[in-house]
């Protein structure tokens, strides 16, 4: 099931929520929506699960469409919304039953179904209390349960590890990325390792616009542009003679002193080149014991910030 | 057919596993039963084997029981958010408005059902029109139809249970009382159109044991218009200029 989304647009009164958007997801990809607070990411999940009407522009799961197809495309989508509202008077596998029987799941198979989501999703201890009664990290499974009781080809997941526990998250990032195998997979998040932790592919969304669609690795590249070295090398006394030698090599752009150390340097190679091997040369050359040669990653967050923050 | 079934039984469940139903029913029970044996103008003081006393009190307690049924069946929902989960999943706006319209009819009916041993027991104390009583409980029912379909109405417009309640009694009001009171003021076609749109007009024949096609008709135009105010108040939503 592939999702397509074109040309998207919805307003809010004057305000445009999502502005023009377009972006494809193939079968078997876990697409990770991130975005600060109010950039659109709800939104264009609310429209992609038919729970609202796009101003402009169209939806295409497969070759359905979200303007004609709604109950065709909603059969296929399993949805957990922002906040994982639930009923809470009513007790967790009564309410698996409910939503099995209007997702359709054949009688036959609606036990099978439930007992199977209970056991993925950890809910067995707590399965015949009221889900008012439930800890916030058991409501979220209960979310959980519910969006993956028909065997849905599409999850679409607003924010689907809020209110677990460490060892939860590590649970519920492992069942995505399994899950991910076979299905579509959108999850929004505000928590940036996880999105490197389970998703394929990163689209970071901001004030109603996509402003980067990448791998996480793509990512870094395009917003750190060169290879930033962190190298320490054992012989304080060289100092001097190792700066000279590191700026005469031709794959080197700029040395730097770190200031908390006097022997370790940070090196910035020229663009779309690495000048590791050449370092590394010229230390054996010159028997300069290398103590430490360090790739300084930009962290994920640091691109977050520096595309959601401009204007 | 079958998710309106679902949500209504869903619907019935939460009523009967929290106290409302059995509170309602009681209430219902007792306020009714009070007034048809016991005090005022009840079967005694008659003094003839009629329930015509039950039907002109249940249509009093019905207009305030209703509005407590039907009025956290949307506003909730959209307080919670759980109107997005029901709304994404394969049933369509309409489904849920008649899951909750059937599931409220259905408690109103039993009810009316629980209300049986009255008639069995004036029917054992004299002669008893049969005719008009069954007309009276179809009247009643059509008159509970109204006034949910006017109740979820309410309830779709705004995600406070209490202003809900308090708008479907406003809105109900008109029906019960001001129509009628304001026809008499009027002459000519206001006149007459307010007496038409007034609840007691219809009612009171239909009471009586006089089933005429226009009251029926007029009963399920205002219950057919109320739920399509409610379903394209919950599909506002969708609405882009």
């Amino acid at each position: 099931m592939s999702i397509t989304v074109n040309n998207l647009t919805k307003k809010f009164g004057a305000q445009r929520a999502v502005d023009n958007i377009s972006f494809e997801v193939e079968t078997g990809e876990i697409l990770g929506f991130l975005g600060p607070n109010g950039a659109g990411k709800t939104t264009t999940m609310k429209i992609i699960t038919c729970y609202m009407a796009p101003n402009d522009g169209d939806v295409k799961v497969n070759d359905l469409s979200i303007l004609e197809n709604q109950e065709a495309i909603k059969k296929k989508i399993g949805y957990l919304p922002e906040n994982n509202p639930l009923y809470n008077d009513m007790p967790v596998l009564e309410y698996l039953e409910f939503v099995a029987e209007l997702q359709n799941v054949p009688k036959e198979k609606v036990s099978n179904r439930i007992g199977e989501m209970v056991h993925v999703c950890g809910l067995n201890v707590e399965k015949h209390k009221k889900i008012g009664e439930l800890s916030k990290g058991y409501k979220q499974r209960v979310g959980l349960a519910q969006a993956m009781i028909h065997d849905p080809e599409i999850l679409i997941l607003d924010e689907p590890t809020s209110g677990l526990d460490p060892n939860q998250i590590v649970e519920i990032r492992k069942l995505i990325r399994h899950l991910g195998k076979q299905k579509t997979v959108i999850l929004s998040t505000h928590i940036l390792p996880e999105v490197e932790a389970t998703c394929d592919r990163i689209l970071i969304i901001n004030n109603g616009k996509i402003v980067a669609d990448g791998t996480a690795d793509m990512l870094r590249k395009r917003a750190q542009g060169q290879e930033v070295l962190r190298v320490q090398i054992g012989n304080p006394e060289a100092r001097d003679s190792v700066i000279t030698g590191l700026k005469n090599l031709d794959k080197v752009a700029m040395v730097d002193f770190d200031p908390e150390s006097k022997n370790t340097f940070i090196i910035n190679s020229r663009d779309d080149q690495s000048s590791r091997e050449d370092i590394f040369h010229m230390c054996v050359k010159n028997n300069w014991v290398l103590t430490e040669m360090t790739p300084i990653e930009t962290k994920l967050e640091d691109i977050f910030r520096e595309l959601t923050t401009v204007n | 057919m079958k998710p309106i079934w679902s949500i209504a039984k869903r619907e019935l469940k939460t009523f009967f596993d929290s106290l409302v139903a059995y509170i309602l029913l009681v209430v219902f029970l007792g306020v009714s039963g009070f007034f048809t044996w016991l005090f005022g103008s009840d079967v005694f003081f008659v003094g003839q084997a009629t329930l015509q006393p039950f039907f002109s009190i249940a249509y009093f307690t019905l207009f305030f029981f209703i509005p407590a049924l039907t009025m956290r069946m949307l506003a909730e929902e959209k307080r919670s958010g759980t109107i997005e989960l029901l709304l994404t999943k394969p049933i369509t706006d309409w489904n849920v408005v008649l899951g909750k319209f059937l599931a409220a009819l259905i408690l109103i009916c039993i009810a009316l059902l629980l209300t049986l041993p009255y008639y069995i027991t004036v029917w054992a104390i004299g002669p008893i029109d049969h005719g008009a009583v069954w007309c009276g409980y179809f009247g009643l029912i059509l008159m509970s139809m109204t006034y949910i379909a006017i109740g979820l109405f309410a309830s779709s417009i705004t995600n406070n249970q209490i202003v809900a309640f308090l708008l479907a009694l406003f809105i109900g009001i008109f029906f019960l009382i001001i129509f009628n009171v304001l026809s008499n003021n009027f002459t000519g076609f206001l006149g007459e159109l307010l007496s038409y749109l007034s609840l007691s007009t219809h009612f009171d024949s239909i009471s009586r044991g006089v089933i005429d096609s226009r009251d029926i008709l007029y009963f399920l135009t205002i219950t057919l218009f109320g739920l399509i105010l409610a379903e394209s108040s919950l599909a506002k939503r969708n609405i882009v200029e």
